[in-house]
């Protein structure tokens, strides 16, 4: 212990004082580049990073508990508190793996109107991406643009579902909503003008000198890396693994469409920041094959499953049985059938998925949500050691992180 | 006669249960011969001992026993080609069976195919980490003994990680209430203040739409004006000309599933 008086008072960090000592400094939780509630517990040796370790848990608010006390349809809404940048993607997740216990089949224009959505998510989320990795760094003006931008994205989603941020757009069966008026239109206007707008971001960062010198060549992950590590999503593809789940393990009419994946063998942050670039792109293309995909549906738009889906509201507010039928699965809730599932799909982070066991009852025997956030922080502690300070906003801002996905 | 309600899993339950009703069950395929989910089993059967396999949904559900989990995943890894673990958590079984179900997730990237392998342990035992091969469970299992107190052997760093370090009990039992147990609702109390404190403070109340009518410092009065913190209880209140309804004070301690010990 030290002896403090007026002479020698009280150093916070004597080790560091000492020859040949590292020092410990704390970064976060509140930190504003922390992506949320990240606390990382540093050792430095000089500017060096010597040790790292993420400290996790502050944002915790028990949601595989809730699943395990709320009926299937009462949990939707709480995963959109998962990844709360791209909430349609996780109630996706969420209501495919229950059709997949439930062995359901989805009207085709629900599934042309969720990978609408989900595609839509998927340019909001990684527009935000840019916002805030850019602004991490220093750049300042894209955040601006970006977050314009991300704003009419969000108009559309508001549009659609009243809501901007936690969208529960989707539900297990199908959609709440038909498309309303003008939206295919508006949504035609915003796909029309994003390739221009990416072209923007990328003039203002990709050959900029300061943006390759602060992410080239930092934040390196090797192949073998990301594989252990369990990354997914353009963490994996940005190390040179092609393996995208819309492609590989198509669901929803991803079958149908064509696009690319974007893969990129630098390893580092830049070339990552290349890859959200081109999938924005991507997403774009998506969208256009999707809106003719539209007016060839018939308008039915939840599944017919007495057993598990409530029936339309005009059979409810007309028919006996169908009102019963409602009122025991408001009541008492769903039982999907004894068995277990797990159905991963492509999230803008990665590979999320959720794991439902089920013991026949109303309520999840047990939920765990695979979100690719968590393993993406874990991976924190390898990657941080051996680079320098500075670099440590632009890893963590490359990984991606939210932190509602992390603590759950 | 007073409805039973066990003790060993306090989770939601649904209200109306029918005796004769029988869940129906996710179907299970058996394992086409010459298909790729065949061709991982024969190469796992060489090395370890399989209790069962079967296909659901897609996806190949191996059971073997605990002590060979490691073993089990190093053939999944080395010789079929399942390079990426994306999950790995355990099931709560300890009211039917005295046992833990864990699961872990794989991935085969090159054929995009999935395999769950299952093995279960009884309460207190521990199973071997599979840190050495996917570095990934370095913070899945840390979440496991976390959330289920499961041990595991040989974790380079195995310590909680959602919950703080000091916390009692493991929140994901089903055992443990939704809303928490006495150490949860009193956690805050006892480290701030101390023990002592709990009657001063008193309960944590967590109902949003709580109005106290004789608290006149927290809550504006219905009715007429009193000075703020003036002491007011029931006998001396004077005559209200409005009429509202009271709410009432909700204890929620009083009523909740609270275990006197927990395994």
């Amino acid at each position: 212990m030290q002896v403090t008086n007026k002479l020698t008072p009280f150093f916070e960090n004597l080790n560091f004082e000492r020859d040949d000592n590292t020092m410990v400094i704390n970064f976060g939780p509140q930190h504003p580049s922390a992506h949320g509630q990240l606390r990382l517990v540093l050792e430095l040796d000089g500017e060096l990073v010597v040790k790292a370790y993420p400290d996790i848990g502050y944002l915790h608010r028990g949601i595989e508990k809730m699943a395990e006390n709320m009926t299937y349809n009462e949990f939707l809404p709480t995963t959109d508190r998962l990844d709360y940048i791209a909430s349609t993607s996780n109630n996706y997740a969420y209501a495919l793996s229950v059709e997949r216990l439930i062995g359901l089949e989805v009207p085709r224009r629900a599934q042309v109107i969720r990978t609408m959505l989900l595609e839509l998510n998927r340019i909001i989320s990684h527009l935000f991406f840019v916002a805030t990795h850019a602004l991490d760094v220093g750049a300042m003006s894209v955040f601006l643009y970006a977050f314009r931008e991300r704003e009419f994205a969000m108009d559309l989603m508001e549009d659609y579902c009243g809501a901007r941020l936690t969208h529960s757009a989707v539900r297990i069966g199908g959609v709440p909503l038909d498309l309303p008026e003008g939206w295919l239109e508006n949504l035609a206007t915003f796909i029309a003008k994003l390739p221009e707008e990416v072209k923007t971001y990328e003039d203002l960062l990709t050959e900029n000198r300061i943006w390759k010198m602060r992410l080239e060549d930092v934040g390196v992950i090797s192949a073998e890396d990301a594989i252990s590590w369990g990354c997914t999503g353009p963490m994996l593809r940005g190390s040179g693994v092609e393996y995208d789940i819309r492609k590989e393990e198509p669901y929803e009419l991803y079958e149908e469409l064509n696009f690319e994946i974007p893969i990129s063998d630098r390893c580092d942050s830049y070339g990552r920041y290349l890859l959200y670039m081109e999938e924005m792109r991507q997403s774009g293309k998506i969208l256009q094959q999707l809106i003719p995909m539209y007016g060839k549906t018939e308008p039915q738009l939840m599944a017919h499953s007495p057993q598990y889906i409530s029936a339309p509201k005009e059979e409810i507010m007309t028919q006996n049985y169908a009102l019963m039928q409602h009122f025991v699965l408001v009541t008492q809730g769903m039982r999907p059938p004894v068995g277990e599932v797990y159905a991963p799909t492509e999230s803008p982070k990665g590979e999320l998925g959720f794991y439902i066991k089920s013991e026949g009852e109303p309520y999840a025997y047990r939920l765990k949500c695979r979100a690719p956030s968590f393993f993406h922080t874990g991976l924190l502690q390898e990657l941080l050691v051996g680079t320098y300070i500075a670099d440590v906003v632009t890893i963590i801002g490359s990984t991606n992180i939210v932190f509602g996905e992390v603590d759950r | 006669m007073r409805k039973y309600t066990p003790k060993d899993n306090v989770q939601g339950k649904s209200y109306y249960t029918d005796r004769f009703w029988v869940a129906p069950r996710v179907p299970s395929e058996a394992i086409e011969v010459g298909s790729h989910f065949d061709e991982v089993v024969k190469a796992l059967s060489k090395e370890v001992t399989i209790d069962d396999a079967f296909v659901q949904i897609g996806q190949l559900r191996i059971v073997v026993d605990a002590g060979e989990n490691y073993k089990t995943l190093q053939v999944l890894r080395d010789a079929c080609g399942y390079k990426m673990c994306s999950e790995l958590s355990a099931v709560d079984y300890l009211a039917q069976d005295g046992e833990f179900e864990i699961f872990y997730q794989m991935l085969n990237l090159d054929e995009a195919k999935r395999v769950r392998v299952v093995c279960r342990i009884k309460e207190g035992e521990a199973v071997e980490s599979i840190v050495p091969l996917f570095k990934m469970a370095n913070f899945a299992e840390r979440e496991m003994f976390d959330m289920f107190g499961i041990k595991v052997n040989n974790h380079p760093y195995l310590k909680r990680i959602l919950m703080p370090d000091d916390w009692e009990g493991y929140p994901l039992l089903k055992t443990y209430p939704l809303e928490g147990d006495e150490f949860a609702s009193w956690y805050e109390v006892d480290k701030i203040f101390g023990k002592e404190y709990r009657e001063i403070v008193g309960p944590e109340n967590r109902d949003p739409a709580r109005i106290d009518r004789y608290d006149s410092q927290r809550f504006s009065r219905v009715g007429y004006e009193v000075p703020f913190g003036e002491k007011i209880d029931k006998e001396n209140e004077k005559e209200n000309p409005i009429e509202y309804s009271e709410t009432l004070l909700v204890d929620y301690n009083a009523g909740s599933k609270i275990l006197e010990k927990r395994r």
